[in-house]
């Protein structure tokens, strides 16, 4: 039994080890390649399974503080029913970025694992540090995720209201503000905000 | 057959494309229609919708609708969003708001008001600032933020809407009844 498992174990190394000698270089090339297509696709599908709503909500600590606040906010429900979830607005768009965010969300699975936040209580208490994070994100990149659809070039000054126009006008138009430094707290409730400069 | 590993490998991707195709498909497909999608319009009241009742009788809530007939609600009125203010109709009254204000929080953590209003952010957004007297506290002392007691700005400030009113209102504001005084000759002034 011992022998057989030891014969078949060395048969594998060396194939392993030379398989051109075993297989076909077109068989090889065309394996690697199927098998690159494959991987490739499992690999993005399950990127993209953990940049979905449903996966964000799947656990309470989104479902039942963040997630509701959102609801009654315009970024779920308005009169056109466009509508940005979890990812539209906190995983960057482009590739490498969406990496960098998935590789920095481990600590979130971290925090996950040893309940940081598995209370309202304790959610509260850091819910400052954890919005805190996203400003500076969102201020680091000039409110990216926000300009991935609003688009001040795009925007009719004339169909806002004038007091809207006049602000966007002067700050954004200008340069000198992002979206993020006057429109905090616009999707999720703000936390105790003293000492906080706002817009 | 030389070619074994290849068929397997060909038949494996196969089903791989099968499986995915079949799981996609599935999330996507939309639900079956519920029969309880359509619902039977009751009595539409469309003469009630607005106009107060015949009888002359406020009726807010049914509108003069029989009690066994559901009545339509009238439409919902909108803010005024216009950005011009308004007169006062009368001295103390405090401001109304000329914009809409959905969504604002202003609770023990932030108040949304304040981010234009506030002394110090009045110039940015050129905003109306904050009268001093909602920086006094109830002996008239000047605090260096806003008063607690005024910090709830839409317990006294409101939006407008376009609401037509259910009652009618012959309101007349201080200046309107002096200017009628004055038109009569005999209580003139001077």
């Amino acid at each position: 039994m011992g022998a057989r498992i030891r014969s078949w174990l060395v048969a594998v190394w060396r194939t392993m080890r030379r398989p051109s000698v075993h297989y076909s270089l077109g068989f090889l090339v065309l394996g690697g390649f199927i098998a690159g297509v494959i991987f490739w696709g499992a690999f993005n599908t399950a990127l993209e399974a953990t940049n979905s709503e449903a996966f964000c909500t799947g656990c309470h600590e989104m479902r039942d503080n963040v997630f509701q606040e959102l609801k009654a906010t315009i970024h779920y429900t308005n009169r056109s029913g466009v509508r940005a979830t979890c990812p539209d607005c906190h995983v960057p768009h482009r590739w490498t970025d969406k990496i960098a965010r998935k590789m920095q969300a481990s600590k979130e699975v971290w925090g996950k694992l040893f309940g940081t936040i598995d209370t309202r209580e304790k959610f509260l208490d850091h819910r400052l540090e954890l919005a805190e994070h996203e400003w500076a994100r969102l201020k680091a990149n000039d409110s990216l995720e926000c300009r991935n659809c609003h688009n001040y070039a795009s925007m009719d000054l004339t169909r806002q209201s004038a007091r809207a126009a006049e602000i966007h006008k002067r700050w954004l138009g200008s340069g000198e503000k992002t979206c993020i430094d006057c429109h905090k707290g616009i999707a999720h409730h703000l936390p105790d905000m003293t000492g906080i400069p706002q817009g | 057959m030389r070619d074994k590993p290849l068929v397997a490998l060909a038949i494996v991707v196969v089903l791989a494309a099968i499986a995915v195709g079949y799981a996609v498909g599935r999330r996507k497909a939309p639900p079956p229609p519920s029969p309880a999608a359509e619902t039977t319009t009751a009595y539409s009241p469309a003469d009630n919708a607005g106009a107060p009742p015949a009888s002359g009788q406020i009726d807010a809530i049914r509108r003069g609708i029989p009690v066994d007939q559901e009545g339509e609600p009238p439409l919902m009125a909108r803010v005024e969003n216009t950005d011009v203010k308004r007169n006062r109709a009368y001295p103390m009254q405090p401001p109304t708001i000329p914009h809409s204000i959905d969504n604002y929080q202003i609770d023990r953590n932030s108040n949304r008001c304040l981010l234009c209003h506030a002394r110090a952010n009045a110039d940015k957004f050129q905003a109306p600032p904050v009268s001093v007297t909602h920086y006094m506290d109830r002996d008239d002392q000047f605090l260096a933020t806003i008063s607690p007691r005024r910090y709830f700005c839409n317990q006294c400030h409101v939006v407008q809407t376009d609401a037509k009113p259910l009652v009618a209102n012959n309101f007349k504001d201080i200046d309107t009844i002096l200017s009628g005084q004055i038109d009569q000759p005999q209580q003139k002034a001077n």
